[in-house]
């Protein structure tokens, strides 16, 4: 039996705090998005939680009229794990930031990720420390010149995705703050993935990393730039869709044009629910601007959810040995009596 | 301690018996030597028997040390008696030592003209060597001249009485702690039946080596039995125990049960979150077994993932706990202050174990008393409770809980390596005489039209609504909140004015917790004032001083912050205050900061319990200066 639910907008899932992200910030789209996708999940509004560590993406939870719990800097993975544990009927998002995730919270992303805990990760990447008021973060490229490293990083840049497809991710995407459609597209589809969905946004901070992903957003520039990843479909990308991306003899990818005897049948096939992570890795390795840098869904599989699994055992467990009986308990092992 | 001669018989074959009222054994070898095993299982039939009975695991942080060297070795002391005790005793009775390094660093425990029972196959040439033997004490007439030395070929004895079950030498030779233990079985008169039907048991897909443990302990027994060497053997009456049925229990096992029951009994989940930590890692290892209780185990990537998922799991309406000794509770730090902040019931226990840093892993010591009073950033007051034997782990971890729930708070429960690996007769407590913990998750708004996650009752208590509750929408964070409203509030006046509230709170539970107890007159010389694990060798020393006739009394804290509300004026009535800790000082500074009382501390960092003779000599010197 289905219950009905009532209708709710994006205007029912604002909170009634100021949002305080500097003006033209990237996460005021990601909210407007967020808010928009909610409703139509066919989810009841008190099981969404929002939880998130220290950044300037983590005071998402506030600015959202849901469950929130703004925790500390790098654990809002493992709050998480604790919260779907107690409650698996929740949905629950997981908000961090390049630096929440990847430098202080590295590990327990990780661990959420192998677990496959269904719940929904979004990294809001802007490749700098914004709250911090602008230090190099592990994403930011090598020469990155901020107010830690003013000769500029030395610092190799890490992959959020590759991180994800190397913790046997099931579910790995990547989108843009402005792409809208894009973005709503990639963020519904990972709520209803079950296990553990990562979504990668490209998060422009115009104060202290102006600009970074102008490539992968500005319009008449973009298309050169980004290739949007279809399942089932070739590699096409550039203003003239005149271009793809083939995989030569070396197994590793190369660009081609298309006409003069390349077809789209020559290029690669996009296969999201390819059984190896072989191929999500591989595109998760072009980068910009060497090549077109892919966005859309990467990786889409299934594989056993944590916390039903620990449900289950539960319930098996039960099956097997009965109800807990305290008494029982109590009196295993050796007992003797005393008597009066 | 005190073993008295109270009568003596002849058996059959001509072996004088005497009775004992309490023995100290400790069974010392090499870590692969299973003494550990030996040690519980002699404490088993004892306790089956009907003894009262106190044990002290001691064993080397390594897994595996080098064989036969003095790191390597591993102990198991206990004490059984036909009377009550609370200790497992300062001097050994009789010590079973399987090689020389086993002797060499136990044999200063045993007492003067006490029963000493050696493997002599053990000691050869590499043996002696590693121990730091030039020549062999076991032929040196003057070495051991001062106690009753039985040299045991106990290898060559054990390899005879497996003979013929076709076991190779290695396996033959792991059973020798069967036949030592058998000799013990003969020497202080135990019924062998729980550990026959143990071994049983424990090897049934296994019978050839079931049956080689069952001869190599038979064969241990018909050696005392038969041999010149032991002329008396021994017994040790019933102990006079409240009436009841009884278990043995460890304290990390009494942690554990006493978590499922609060589980059970007020039908809630538990999720317990932890990371593998010595000696805390047994309650996971319980409560791992007990998932038909609703019990959860979550082996977390780290300690800070173990206390945030249990953070987590608090939020979603779950009974958390996590559990870790010092470093662990040191990562956690950051998150239990989270959990201060949201003012969230999550149990944090901590067993303690030497530190700082890595320390002594598997010793004992009281040293994170004031980690836990502060080892937070900010003000941040957490009620600590700390268990004072074995039992009182399922109680006080019930307790801990019950605060956490009714006060919406963090607490901090203190245990230590000496109450998590040692056991002692437990009275089966009857389940219809337990009571659940009360709680509530609120379904409707607390404000006109809204809700109000910070709005407290009189006892300054927020609501715990939990999410999946239509309605309560609500964020919480770690960014200081607007009383009342939730809402993150930095303004000055609200930070100093939530600071108190939270202080006020954790103050007040004072108010709901039983008041301090005390041992002895109600006024008097000397207070000793205790808390934790040294519980058991402080009421027998001040036992014996008021026996003495000394004016001494003895109060024991089971709850630490808030003090017991009567605690100043006990304090109060007695002219001097000797404060016995394992630390360097830690309740003594609280004591004295908070009542300005120039306590008298009496501290040993050893890793080791207090000896019962430590305190008596030290209640007789603050006496002897007064």
């Amino acid at each position: 039996m289905s219950v009905e639910l009532p209708v709710l907008t994006a205007k029912d899932y604002a909170s009634d705090q100021e949002i305080r992200w500097c003006p033209r910030c990237g996460d005021y789209s990601i909210l407007a998005q967020m808010k928009k996708v909610l409703p139509t999940l066919g989810i009841p509004k008190e099981n969404f939680v929002f939880v998130s560590g220290i950044g300037c993406s983590s005071r998402f939870p506030y600015y959202m009229n849901t469950y929130g719990f703004h925790s500390i800097h790098g654990r809002a993975p493992a709050i998480a794990t604790g919260v779907k544990l107690a409650n698996p009927d929740l949905q629950v998002w997981v908000i961090t930031g390049d630096g929440d995730a990847l430098s202080i919270g590295g590990n327990h992303l990780m661990h959420a990720i192998r677990r496959n805990i269904d719940f929904n990760i979004v990294l809001f990447n802007n490749q700098i420390y914004g709250l911090t008021k602008g230090q190099y973060s592990p994403t930011s490229p090598v020469g990155a010149r901020t107010k830690s490293s003013p000769y500029g990083s030395i610092d190799n840049a890490a992959s959020p995705l590759s991180v994800a497809i190397g913790s046997e991710a099931t579910f790995v995407a990547r989108s843009v703050d402005v792409d809208i459609k894009h973005l709503t597209m990639v963020l519904e589809r990972a709520a209803h993935h079950k296990g553990t969905s990562f979504v990668e946004v490209y998060q422009d901070c115009n104060v202290f990393n102006s600009g970074a992903f102008l490539y992968a957003s500005k319009k008449g520039e973009k298309e050169d730039n980004i290739i949007y990843l279809e399942h089932g479909k070739p590699l096409v990308f550039g203003k003239n869709r005149d271009k793809g991306i083939r995989v030569n003899e070396m197994s590793r990818p190369e660009i081609v044009e298309l006409g003069s005897g390349i077809s789209e049948d020559d290029l690669l096939f996009h296969d999201s629910k390819a059984a190896e992570p072989s191929l999500a890795f591989l595109l998760a390795r072009m980068r910009y601007p060497e090549f077109p840098e892919p966005v859309g869904i990467f990786r889409d599989v299934e594989r056993p959810v944590y916390d039903e699994l620990v449900e289950r055992q539960m319930q098996d467990i039960v099956q097997e040995k009965g109800e807990g009986d305290l008494e029982a308990l109590f009196n295993s092992g050796d007992t003797w009596t005393v008597k009066e | 301690m005190a073993s008295t001669d109270v009568a003596a018989s002849e058996n059959t074959q001509g072996k004088r018996k005497e009775e004992l009222e309490t023995v100290v054994i400790r069974f010392c070898g090499d870590s692969g030597d299973g003494m550990q095993l030996a040690g519980t299982q002699f404490t088993n039939v004892s306790a089956a028997f009907g003894n009262d009975v106190s044990t002290l695991p001691d064993f080397p942080a390594e897994i595996r040390a080098p064989a036969g060297s003095l790191s390597g070795v591993s102990g198991f002391q206990l004490s059984f008696s036909s009377n009550d005790i609370y200790t497992p005793g300062d001097e050994v009775d009789t010590l079973v030592a399987m090689n020389p390094a086993a002797l060499k660093t136990n044999l200063g425990d045993l007492k003067r003209g006490g029963i000493l029972i050696v493997n002599e196959d053990a000691f050869d040439k590499g043996n002696l060597g590693k121990a730091g033997y030039d020549t062999n004490p076991l032929e040196d007439e003057n070495a051991l001249a001062g106690y009753q030395l039985h040299k045991v070929p106990m290898t060559r004895l054990t390899r005879d009485s497996v003979d013929g079950l076709g076991l190779s030498l290695k396996e033959a030779d792991r059973c020798k702690n069967f036949f030592a233990l058998g000799l013990v079985y003969w020497l202080y008169d135990r019924d062998a039946t729980p550990t026959e039907n143990w071994v049983k048991a424990k090897f049934a897909r296994n019978p050839a080596i079931a049956e080689a443990n069952l001869r190599s302990l038979k064969g241990g027994r018909s050696f005392g039995d038969s041999t010149e060497s032991f002329a008396v053997h021994y017994e040790v009456g019933k102990a006079q125990l409240e009436p009841g049925n009884y278990r043995k229990i460890t304290g990390n096992e009494a942690i554990a049960i006493g978590l499922a029951t609060a589980a059970q009994l007020c039908n809630k989940e538990l999720l317990f979150a932890g990371y593998p930590i010595t000696p805390a890692s047994d309650i996971l290892h319980e409560l791992a077994k007990l998932k038909n209780f609703g019990v959860k185990t979550f082996q977390a990537e780290d300690e800070i993932a173990a206390m945030a998922a249990a953070v987590g799991g608090a939020f979603s309406g779950d009974l958390a706990v996590t559990a870790s000794s010092g470093p662990g509770i040191c990562l956690k730090g950051e998150a239990m202050g989270l959990a201060m902040i949201t003012e969230l019931p999550v149990v944090i226990i901590d067993v303690q174990r030497g530190g700082p840093s890595t320390g002594l892993p598997t010793k004992t010591e009281q040293s994170d008393l004031l980690l836990a009073m502060f080892g937070r950033n900010g003000e941040s007051p957490l009620p600590i409770f700390a268990a004072a034997t074995p039992g009182d782990c399922f109680h006080i971890a019930q307790e801990a809980m019950k605060t956490a729930v009714e006060f919406m708070t963090p607490v901090i429960l203190l245990s230590d390596g000496y109450i998590a690996n040692g056991a002692e007769p437990w009275r089966i407590p009857e389940v219809s005489d337990l009571k659940p913990i009360k709680y509530e998750h609120p379904q409707s708004l607390n404000g006109d039209n809204q809700f109000l996650p910070y709005k407290r009752d009189e006892q300054l208590v927020r609501p715990w609504a939990i999410p999946g509750t239509a309605g309560l929408e609500h964020r919480i964070g770690g960014l200081e909140k607007a009383d009342v409203t939730g809402n993150v509030d930095y303004s000055p006046e609200n930070h100093e004015h939530m600071t108190h509230r939270r202080q006020t709170k954790v103050d007040g539970i004072a108010d709901f917790l039983p008041e301090q107890t005390v041992e002895g007159p109600e006024k008097g010389d000397l207070l000793v004032l205790s808390w934790g694990g040294t519980y058991g060798s402080v009421r027998t020393a001040v036992q014996r001083a008021i026996k003495a006739g000394q004016s001494v009394a003895h109060a024991h804290l089971r709850y630490l912050n808030p003090f017991p509300r009567n605690l100043e004026k006990i304090i109060r009535s007695y002219d001097r205050v000797l404060i016995p800790e394992l630390n360097n000082g830690q309740l003594r500074l609280l004591i004295r900061a908070k009542y300005l009382v120039d306590a008298i501390g009496l501290n040993k960092i050893k890793g080791k319990p207090f000896l019962v003779s430590e305190l008596t000599d030290k209640i007789n010197s603050v006496l002897d200066e007064s």
